[in-house]
């Protein structure tokens, strides 16, 4: 088995060292009844061709987004990244590092973490981050319990404009510590609305911007109403390419900003893994949940980076801890710094320009398509069609002319009454061909 | 003092302890690297896009005025910034990276490969499920092999890490007590060896913790187990092998103690590589139990994650599970991922979309790699290494637990260093200058001055040898009593000297700040 050095004369050498006549003695303390003597019922070991052509024959099953005409957003989004990102994050050094607890030999993960937060700061707005999370969406749910230990309230106010999935994460997970969570209902402008169900029990308010249809709202007045009642204003973003246009959560009177990274630096996945974007106002660090990196010395006083504030970690404070995280997204974080130092603010600024642009070109062609309306009002590069005979079956006619239409509302929130939305995405690498076979063949579905 | 570039001290005499100092305070091919934020990028790019054709946007005052403040490299500069920053780094690829409970094995390739055919790494997570079916029987496969290795019935795939998977397992817990009217119970039993993970993950789900002894020999304390155990009780969570690196001899009276009095038995799988092809939790009457495919499967640590935890589930458990899962059909595979229809009892959702695909397609080709002869040969030869390992370096070092053999991990004491001026962090500092990394330190909580080695399976006997070779030395030298320095000021030969871990937290400095307090100059609009 090419995975394991030892040879047979190796192990039998070292089992007289240790003293046991066979693996079995090492394997005493096991309880009889749970000992199996045979193979388990899987196939044995296969050499490296083999196990290339079955995960190539899987893979050819599915239809990436790369491959034509592709529209899904909707939480994740198909960008272009350089091939830099990837060489650098195969490094051994840093594929092949653990989390970095020996800073004197880690520094190259913790300067990158240390430039990491920097970056997401910057972005957001705020002025600390963390270095990662697991996704946008646990980060989501990590968030509103930071605002319950920061406020000493238990309510939470999910915006109708948030990602289903988002809302049933948070839903799950505050919930089961005792939250009580108010989602209002799916609305494609109303983050708004938050504004009348905040009272005086309220821990926090969520909304997102752009939000699930891709309204791009000013969330302003929702800070200073929440915080006028005392709450935090959590503010989500699920495309960071976004950050390059749109004002920051912060400069809006953020509390604490959420995003997925995915955009910069991450593949799709089918999922994951990803990084989550965690920032907030410095007076709320001690109750972050998370890795920190901070900068300090060595003994020679020269500048180093370490792991920081570990009395908040499961680590150290076990069950008083402000998160049970561990394992966060270290290389994604990493793909993402690496990628956002190539972009600069000036590469950022024009990629989501180009992004906009698509957008409103695919807006362009698709109100034109007979039926189909455009719901949403302000968008920065995705938003909402009405299709008229329901999203779902659209999606699935339009699979045939091999144009991945988007992502119809109902698969993330089949309850909430909107058969007929179709969210929509367009981004650097849509071009006009795809947004032409798009309208073309959406205009014949519609025709049907 | 000379300054360097960015304004920091360079010392060259740091570089003394080889009695030769460069003029630049860099030490050959090691050289000091400045933070992006100081190498005045600020109108830089290191991408090349191509005009976005249309006006900025229409967007009028939702649009940011202000700049970001965010550097900029070309890619050559990014290059170097990086693979010069990764040099300062220790890797699995370099040498024995011994953390206990870390499962630092070696990262095949092969595995990183697949994850990146374009059908894995650039599909998105809400492609239509007919555009999607190779993902979807990738799951099903995987999920298949996880259940049959651990004899259990039902698994939860979605869980992004093991204490993610911890949460999962909790939550299902939780809903399996509200459902049989149970729901009064608010205590988790954890013994207190455990990992940091446990207690707060049973915090985190409004569970109080109860700690359960250990008796000297490592092991739970049935005892105290008995006298804890009541009506009040929702799980108990065990680490099995345990965090001494010990299987516990009485788990199958663990399980059957726990569920007598209604409760559930969540494991933590963590050390799960110590058994995995040879002994199936399923068997050992568990619940629930997170695989860290990160560990025992082989996806890499990267510096700190990316992970997966998937859990599996006993049929007491599975009604409970969190959508989304995958169902195979006639007419192929079907992703349910609405928790309030066909999922009705699910307990929620652990993430968006559908966990970590990029985990489960290298993980997937870990096992198809190992077969179940490969994976029966890994838990040997890692108990094999860790027993050897226990036994060359008895020599000099005391074992916490000395009668009988360990598992996968050898845990150590610091009993042998009394009478030295050494503490278990000056003899793993020094480690670091003989090119290795140090051992888990001071965890489990329950042995004073612990030492935890885990090898892995994937070390040849040589390595395995120097190893052991260059810690007995080092033992040797800290019992001498006449070289304090080796440790006391290790490392020495590190990329940095020891760093200050109070200085860091007393006055936090987390991000970058302009040393001129102005953001960066004006960027350029945007075209």
């Amino acid at each position: 088995m090419r995975y394991l050095p030892l040879t047979a004369a190796d192990r039998a050498q070292m089992l007289g060292v240790i003293g046991a006549k066979s693996i079995d003695d090492l394997f005493a303390d096991v309880p009889a009844a749970a000992r199996s003597a045979k193979l388990f019922d899987l196939p044995l070991h296969a050499g490296e061709m083999e196990v290339e052509r079955e995960l190539s024959a899987l893979a050819a099953l599915n239809r990436p987004a790369g491959a034509g005409p592709f529209f899904c957003g909707a939480g994740a989004y198909k960008h272009h990244v350089p091939a830099t990102v990837d060489h650098i994050i195969q490094r051994s050094e840093f594929l092949t590092s653990y989390t970095p607890y020996q800073p004197e030999i880690a520094q190259g993960t913790l300067q990158v973490l240390f430039e990491f937060q920097s970056q997401v700061a910057a972005l957001t707005g705020l002025e600390v981050a963390n270095a990662s999370m697991y996704d946008g969406s646990t980060g989501c749910a990590e968030a509103v319990m930071m605002a319950q230990r920061v406020t000493r309230r238990e309510k939470a106010i999910l915006s109708g404009g948030l990602h289903p999935h988002y809302a049933a994460v948070t839903q799950t997970i505050a919930h089961a510590e005792g939250m009580e969570i108010t989602r209002l209902p799916a609305a494609i402008d109303a983050e708004a609305a938050v504004l009348d169900a905040i009272d005086a029990d309220t821990a926090c308010v969520v909304v997102q911007t752009p939000n699930v249809f891709g309204t791009v709202t000013d969330v302003t007045k929702i800070a200073e109403a929440a915080h006028a009642a005392g709450a935090l204003l959590i503010v989500v973003t699920t495309e960071a390419v976004s950050f390059g246009l749109l004002k920051s959560p912060g400069e809006m009177g953020a509390d604490i900003a959420v995003a997925e990274g995915q955009s910069i630096g991450v593949g799709l996945n089918y999922g994951g893994p990803y990084v989550g974007l965690f920032a907030c106002r410095e007076k709320f660090v001690r109750q972050m949940p998370g890795r920190l990196c901070g900068e300090t010395v060595d003994a020679e006083g020269q500048r180093g980076f370490v792991l920081t504030l570990s009395t908040r970690e499961q680590h150290i404070r076990r069950e008083k801890a402000t998160s049970n995280i561990c394992t966060n997204s270290g290389l994604c974080a990493l793909a993402f710094t690496i990628h956002l130092s190539l972009l600069g603010e000036k590469g950022l600024r024009e990629l989501a320009a180009v992004n906009h642009a698509r957008a409103r070109d695919l807006r362009d062609a698709l109100a034109k398509v007979s039926g189909v309306e455009v719901l949403t009002p302000r968008f920065f590069n995705e938003f909402a069609i009405r299709v008229p005979g329901g999203a779902a079956g659209a999606v699935e006619a339009l699979l045939a002319d091999d144009v991945v239409a988007g992502v119809p509302f109902s698969r993330l929130d089949p309850a909430a009454g909107l058969d007929d939305v179709l969210l929509v995405c367009a981004t650097e690498t849509t071009t006009q061909a795809d947004i032409a076979a798009f309208a073309t063949a959406l205009s014949r579905r519609v025709a049907q | 003092m000379s300054m360097s570039n960015v304004g920091r001290p360079t010392r060259p005499e740091a570089s003394a302890s080889s009695g030769f100092a460069s003029l630049n305070g860099g030490r050959g091919l090691l050289q000091d690297e400045a933070l992006i934020f100081e190498l005045d990028g600020w109108d830089k790019t290191g991408v090349d896009i191509a005009p976005a054709g249309r006006d900025a946007s229409d967007l009028g005052d939702l649009v940011r005025s202000a700049p970001i403040g965010l550097p900029g490299l070309s890619e050559p500069e990014a290059m170097r910034h990086y693979v010069r920053l990764s040099q300062k780094n220790h890797a699995i690829d370099l040498a024995l990276y011994p953390l206990g409970s870390c499962t630092m094995k070696h990262n095949p390739r092969l595995n990183e490969k697949m994850a990146r055919l374009p059908g894995f790494g650039d599909l998105h997570p809400l492609t239509p499920v007919a555009a999607s079916q190779g993902a979807l029987e990738l799951m099903d496969r995987l999920a298949h092999w996880l259940k049959t290795l651990t004899g259990m019935p039902a698994i939860a795939l979605s869980p992004k890490a093991g204490a993610h998977g911890e949460l999962c397992g909790l939550l299902a817990i939780k809903a399996a007590h509200e459902a049989k009217g149970q729901g009064h119970r608010r205590t988790v039993l954890v013994p207190t060896s455990a990992h940091g993970t446990n207690p707060a993950t049973a915090a985190f789900v409004g569970y109080s913790v109860t700690e359960i002894a250990q008796t000297e020999d490592g092991r739970v304390d049935l005892a105290d187990l008995k006298a804890k155990l009541s009506s009040d009780v929702a799980a108990i969570m065990v680490t099995n092998p345990n965090t001494c690196g010990l299987f516990e001899r009485d788990i199958l009276e663990i399980s059957r103690l726990t569920h007598a009095a209604g409760a559930y038995f969540y494991c933590d799988g963590a050390n799960f590589n110590a058994i995995v092809g040879r002994v199936r939790p399923g068997d050992l009457g568990v619940d629930a139990m997170h695989i860290n495919l990160h560990k025992t499967f082989s996806t890499p640590h990267g510096g700190g994650g990316p992970g997966a935890g998937p859990v599996v589930l006993s049929e007491a458990l599975a009604p409970y599970a969190p959508a989304p899962w995958v169902v195979a059909g006639k007419d192929g595979f079907k992703l349910v991922e609405d928790v309030t229809e066909e999922a009705a009892q699910a307990f929620g959702r652990m993430v968006a979309f559908q966990g970590q695909m990029g985990m489960f397609v290298r993980a997937y080709a870990y096992m198809l790699s190992h077969g179940s002869d490969g994976l029966r040969q890994v838990a040997e030869d890692a108990v094999l290494n860790a027993n050897y390992i226990k036994a060359r370096l008895s020599a000099e070092m005391t074992p916490a637990f000395p009668d009988g053999p360990c598992m996968h991990e050898a845990l150590f004491d610091d009993s042998w260093l009394e009478g030295t001026d050494v503490a278990t962090l000056d003899f793993a500092k020094a480690m670091i200058d003989e090119g290795f990394h140090p051992m888990t330190m001071y965890f489990p909580l329950v042995v004073h001055g612990a030492m935890l080695i885990e090898p892995t399976e994937t070390e040849s006997k040589q390595e395995l040898d120097r190893f052991c070779d260059a810690l007995l030395a080092l033992a040797r030298a800290a019992k001498s009593g006449n070289d304090a320095d080796r440790f006391k000021g290790a490392p020495h030969l590190a990329p940095l000297r020891r760093l200050d871990e109070t200085q860091a937290a007393r006055k936090p400095k987390l991000t970058w700040k302009s040393p001129t307090n102005t953001v960066a100059p004006t960027p350029l609009a945007a075209e």
